[in-house]
Order: C-alpha cells, then sequence, then structure tokens
C-alpha cells in the first residue's frame, strides 16, 4: 500500500447523501479477479448515457473540464452505506481519489479505505457546507490535506481539523502491510486457540 | 457493572489489546463467496502466506450463479471464471466448498444457519456486508472487505475497533399482516440508514423474543441498511432447539457443554448501553419504500413523501431525487403504485418460513397478468423442503417461475435483472438505484406483501388481501 502523508489536489463536490457502494461501482464489474482496472466504472450510472460506458454524461460533475483530474471528493453524509465490496475503493483509487471529505462515512467502507491508502476527512455538517460553497463558487480550486497535522486547508486557505484514530493513522503513514502487523502476534494466536480449544472444545 | 452480550463476545476473543493500537480479535468462523474472495487468495499467494486455519472458514457461490439452470456451461463467461477460480483456491488453501453444483449450496446466509455453522458466543465473518444476519442466533457477524477478507484467511484474526452500544426495544403485540421485515424496515425509517453507525445493535423485547429464528435473521440481516457494524439477539431456548443436530453443531457432552456456556451470553440485567431506542410494536403497520434508500420507506396506507415537506435541505434534495428516480409523484397513495415484478428471494426473505407463509397466501390465485414473479429458494436445502412440501406446484400454478438457489435479483449480478423503468415488489434488502438491474425501480416489503402485490398487480395492503 502506497503511504499516505501529505496531498494536495482538486476537489469535485458531489452533493449527494447515501452515496453507496452499488452507486461507486455497480455489480457488473465485480466480476473480475484482479484489484486493478476498475477506475474506468467508477459512478458508472451517473457518469455514462449508455450501459457500455461510451458516452459521457455532460451534466455529471466528474465529466466536467474543471474537475476531470480531482483527487479530493467533497460530498455528504454515509458515504459507502451499503455492500461491502472493497472494489468501491479499488474504483475511487483507481481513478486517482486519495482523499474523500464528508459528515459521515459508512464502517465497512472507512475500514476498506484506510486498506487502500485513501484518507477519509471527517468533517462538521457546517464544514462541509461551507467547503462546498467554496468549491461551487471557484470550480477546480485545490485543497490540502495533512495528516500529520490532521489538517485540511480549504480552498480560501481556511484550516480545518479532522479526527483519526491512532493506529489507522499509523498505517496510512507507513503505508503498513497491516497482515505483518498482525502476524507478529502469532503466539498470542496461538496460546488463545490452545485456551478456546480447552474451554470450548466444539469450537476446535 | 454488568456487560452487554456484545461486549462478552468481545472480551472471550480479544488476543491483543494495547492503547494507541488496533485490537486484534479471533474468528471463530470464516466464510466466503465467489464474488469478495479472489483477489484475497491472490494476495496470499503472492506474499507466499498459508491459510491459518482452513477447517474454520467454509465457501459457496451465491452472488453469479445462475438460478435458471444447473448447467455450468451456460453460465456467463466472467461469472464462470470467478467461480472456477474458487474452487482452484479452494482446492489449494483446503477448504470446504458448497460448489454450484452441490445439493447444500445456497445463500451464504441461508446455508451458515442451516448447516449449524452459525452458533451463539461466535465471531463470524465474510466478505459481505449481510453477515449481520448470523447476529439472530447470539453470534457477533458483520461484513468485511476483500483485504480484511485476507487478514483473516493469514492470520485467523480481525483488527477491529471496539464499537458502541445500541439496544432496540420493541414490545408488544405485532398487529395482524406485520412481520419481522415490517418491524426492520420500520426501524431504519426511524433512525435512519445511518443511525447506527458505528454500533453494534442488541434487539429485544417481546416482539422480537417472540419471533422465530427465521424472523430473527430477517431483523438482524438488515442492520447493515441501518448503518450498524452488526445486529444480535439473545440466544434463547429457540436458538438452541434450531441448532441441535445440524450437520455442524456441538454433538453429545459438548452440545450440554456448549449450550451451558451460550446461556451465559445474554446482556446482564444492569449492563449499560449507549443508546437506548424504544418501539411499540403496536405501531407498526406493514412497511413498503418509496424511495431509494431503504431510510426512504412508510406505512402501506400513507402516500409518497413531497420533498418540500422536509426541514432538512439535504433530506429534500435527496427525496426530490429518489422521486425523480422512481417516477412517483408526490402524495400518490403507495397502496396504487402498479408493478411489473415480483422478486421473493434473497438472505433477508429466501427461508422455509418466508416461502410457506408466501404460498400459503397465493395458493388457488393467479399472480396478475401484467406481472412478471420469481420465486428463487435461499439454498438448496429449502429448495428441496418446499418441493417435498409441493409449495413449488403452489406458485408455478399461480404463475410464478420456480428456481435454483441465488442471491439472484437482490442484487442482479446473474441474468435475473430488471430492466430499465420496470418495478419491482421485492423482499429483498436494498431499493439502491440500479440495485436490482440499471434503470430498475425497487420497492422493498415483506414476502405477505409481495404476494398481494402480484396478485393485485399494485402495491396493496396485505391486511385487505387477507380479509378478502
Amino acid at each position: 500500500m502506497e503511504s499516505f502523508k501529505t496531498h494536495s489536489g482538486i476537489a469535485v463536490p458531489l452533493d449527494r447523501v447515501n452515496v453507496d457502494t452499488d452507486a461507486i461501482i455497480p455489480k457488473q464489474f465485480l466480476r473480475k479477479i484482479e484489484r486493478t482496472g476498475f477506475g474506468v466504472h467508477l459512478f458508472h450510472e451517473w457518469r455514462y448515457l449508455d450501459y457500455e460506458g461510451k458516452k459521457e454524461n455532460p451534466e455529471f460533475v466528474l465529466n466536467q473540464p474543471a474537475y476531470r483530474k480531482a483527487t479530493i471528493l467533497l460530498t455528504r453524509d454515509n458515504f459507502g452505506c451499503g455492500s461491502s465490496r472493497e472494489h468501491a475503493p479499488w474504483a475511487l483509487e483507481d481513478f486517482g481519489f486519495r482523499v474523500i471529505i464528508a459528515p459521515s462515512f459508512a464502517d465497512i467502507f472507512a475500514n476498506n479505505c484506510v486498506k487502500n491508502g485513501i484518507l477519509l476527512v471527517t468533517l462538521k455538517s457546517a464544514e462541509v457546507d461551507e467547503l462546498f460553497k467554496e468549491v461551487l463558487a471557484k470550480p477546480g480550486a485545490t485543497m490540502i490535506a495533512d495528516l500529520p497535522s490532521q489538517a485540511l486547508t480549504g480552498p480560501g486557505g481556511k484550516k480545518y481539523s479532522f479526527p483519526i484514530d491512532s493506529f489507522s493513522k499509523d498505517c496510512l503513514l507507513k503505508g503498513l502491510d497491516q497482515i505483518g502487523w498482525s502476524l507478529q502476534f502469532s503466539n498470542r494466536i496461538k496460546e488463545y486457540e490452545e485456551k478456546a480449544k480447552a474451554g470450548k472444545p466444539w469450537l476446535a | 457493572m454488568g456487560k452487554t452480550m456484545y461486549e462478552k463476545i468481545w472480551a472471550e476473543h480479544l488476543v491483543h489489546e494495547s492503547p494507541g493500537e488496533t485490537s486484534l480479535i479471533y474468528v471463530d468462523r470464516h466464510l466466503v463467496h465467489e464474488v469478495t474472495s479472489p483477489q484475497a487468495f491472490a494476495g496470499l499467494r503472492h506474499t507466499k502466506r498459508p491459510v491459518r486455519a482452513p477447517h474454520k472458514t467454509f465457501a459457496t457461490m451465491d452472488h453469479n450463479v445462475s438460478t435458471r439452470t444447473k448447467d455450468f456451461s451456460k453460465t456467463e463467461q466472467m461469472s464462470r471464471v470467478q467461480m472456477e477460480t474458487l474452487s482452484k483456491n479452494c482446492e489449494e488453501f483446503g477448504i470446504t466448498l458448497y460448489d454450484f453444483q452441490h445439493h447444500d449450496q445456497g445463500i451464504v446466509h441461508v446455508i451458515g444457519p442451516e448447516l449449524g455453522l452459525t452458533q451463539p458466543g461466535m465471531v463470524i465473518v465474510c466478505g459481505d456486508s449481510h453477515t449481520s444476519t448470523h447476529g439472530a442466533f447470539g453470534a457477533l457477524a458483520f461484513g468485511i472487505g476483500t483485504s480484511e477478507v485476507e487478514h483473516v484467511l493469514a492470520t485467523q484474526t480481525l483488527q477491529q475497533q471496539k464499537a458502541k452500544t445500541m439496544l432496540i426495544k420493541v414490545d408488544g403485540q405485532l398487529g395482524f399482516g406485520v412481520t419481522a421485515k415490517d418491524i426492520i424496515l420500520y426501524i431504519i425509517g426511524k433512525i435512519g440508514t445511518a443511525g447506527a453507525t458505528g454500533y453494534v445493535i442488541e434487539y429485544g423485547g417481546s416482539a422480537i423474543r417472540a419471533l422465530s429464528m427465521e424472523g430473527r435473521m430477517t431483523i438482524c440481516n438488515m442492520s447493515i441498511e441501518a448503518g450498524g457494524r452488526a445486529g444480535m439477539i439473545a440466544p434463547d431456548e429457540r436458538t438452541f432447539e434450531y441448532l441441535k443436530g445440524r450437520d455442524f453443531a456441538p454433538k453429545g457432552t459438548d452440545w450440554d457443554k456448549a449450550v451451558a456456556y451460550w446461556s451465559t451470553l445474554v446482556s446482564d440485567p444492569d449492563a449499560r448501553f449507549d443508546v437506548t431506542v424504544e418501539i411499540r410494536a403496536e405501531d407498526i403497520e406493514p412497511q413498503v419504500t418509496w424511495g431509494t434508500s431503504p431510510g426512504q420507506v412508510t406505512s402501506v396506507g400513507g402516500k409518497v413523501p413531497d420533498p418540500e415537506s422536509f426541514r432538512n435541505p439535504v433530506d429534500r434534495t435527496a427525496a426530490r431525487d429518489a422521486l425523480r428516480y422512481m417516477d412517483l409523484k408526490p402524495n400518490t397513495p403507495m397502496a396504487s403504485i402498479t408493478i411489473d415484478k415480483v422478486f421473493i428471494g434473497s438472505c433477508t426473505n429466501a427461508r422455509m418460513e418466508d416461502l410457506r407463509v408466501a404460498a400459503q397466501l397465493v395458493k388457488g390465485k393467479k399472480v396478475h397478468p401484467k406481472v412478471h414473479g420469481i420465486v428463487v429458494p435461499g439454498s438448496g436445502r429449502v429448495r428441496e423442503q418446499a418441493m417435498k412440501e409441493g409449495l413449488d406446484k403452489i406458485f408455478t400454478e399461480a404463475g410464478f417461475e420456480w428456481r435454483f438457489a441465488g442471491c439472484s435479483m437482490c442484487l442482479g449480478m446473474n441474468d435475473d435483472q430488471l430492466k430499465k423503468g420496470e418495478r419491482c415488489a421485492s423482499t429483498s434488502n436494498r431499493n439502491f438505484e440500479g440495485r436490482q438491474g440499471p434503470g430498475g425501480r425497487t420497492h422493498l416489503m415483506s414476502p405477505q406483501m409481495a404476494i398481494a402485490a402480484a396478485v393485485e398487480g399494485r402495491i396493496t395492503d396485505v391486511r385487505t388481501f387477507l380479509k378478502k
């Protein structure tokens, strides 16, 4: 996994609540056995006018010239709800997104993002409103997300601090191999298994 | 102070805990299917890591299997690759697989309980958000992503932060025609689709206790639609009775030991929950969704809301978007909306009890001439039992198609899909845009309500239908 320290990029406003992972990457693109190549299908139903994905929908925000190179997604509550498909962060990452800003994120989606080097910036609804106004007033404006200081700088220079748990922060900063991290506790896992075997033999 | 059931199971499964780090919890049961696992096995191969405990993982094929035929060659090519990949992976890593042709194949959340793989007190995970279903047995069960699937395969543990706890108490007597599905849709409508984000929900109260195991599974299944990490119901005599004698249930003296242990899992009387929600069963009427999120739901006697009536501007916009997609006008009575398709199936409502109730209701009646309906049993075993009871004949005589087991039109990964603009009365769990097929429109409801809709050709109050 790529490590994450600071990222500066164009922010695109996706003004919708409850954007589910079916909308992020529809089911017909989940039949692959690889992790790559999902970006072209990101937001397929909204982004294209046809099923084949050949005709772009000019009204969809990601197709507008100012936002084509966006790497920061600004959106609303409960982003990433629904299906647990990790294809959603794979598609976002493959498209080029490194940062998503919203008032709240769905639980499984948030876990999946940490595993894929995507930083989730949770801000208050009023702060997200402010950022929407700024971005809409100045399409193509950039923002900076700085993980070490847990600060997001809006297009106008205003700073917003965001929370993140210390383990996720560490994983992102180091681009940590999380399975490797857990395997350092192999002995404890073994001890646990032996104890469980004695107490709850039906689980062994 | 007492402990909640979640806290007890959590404490029992802690392998590692340290301030500033994630906790590691042990996973007793890992379920795998063809769509979210290939990249996990590829990761293991790439890093040359073995599967730590192959006998604790069980696999099946459900998401993109055909429900029309058992002829593998007729399956869509990329789906076939995923299924073949799962077969190869299970063989290479020594994992038990209930494949496409296997008698016990079925929706992972139907076969887990059916085979007795699901047991109280377990931590159960699967690369599928509806893993919350298994919480109906008093297990801590939740969906994970593919990276986590790989993590569980390699370590038999999961990195987890402890969740907050929410008690949802439903007390009283359910009204005539009101089901477990209506309870959970009502709850989601009340607390919202992110209402339980960050929480593990425990469902309690007399109306929950009175439910069958199937009904409890329907409730826990849709916990994720309220944003909850998991949903659980305390195990009781009904739970033990369901499990006894099942293939993987404890046997002999182990059974007695297990029951004694399971009986200790119940939340203590003085346990504190972070949030408590109280609901009167009598307030719940048959529910039906009008929008594109499960929280956009109302009683069947209600009307499509006017977006302008929402005070919160974000909700207003969401309602406007939903009505545009659903092609509905504000203030239209729900019980007047005509439908094209009926889907009876999914991990929410495709168990024996669901099919029995549906068959009983449709017996001697006909599906409306303008409606196309399919019944997709949750598993090979459900299908077989239903056929023994003659339910397949009742459905086909009424005009339904009777299918093989699979996820089918709940998510439309196979060829069971809505066409653009088609409207479906569905017993599944998600009414997202395009969920059942690009441009398709979904109204979620109970199997009873779906049968009433199938016969009348429009959304219908099952209570008036029953009185006919």
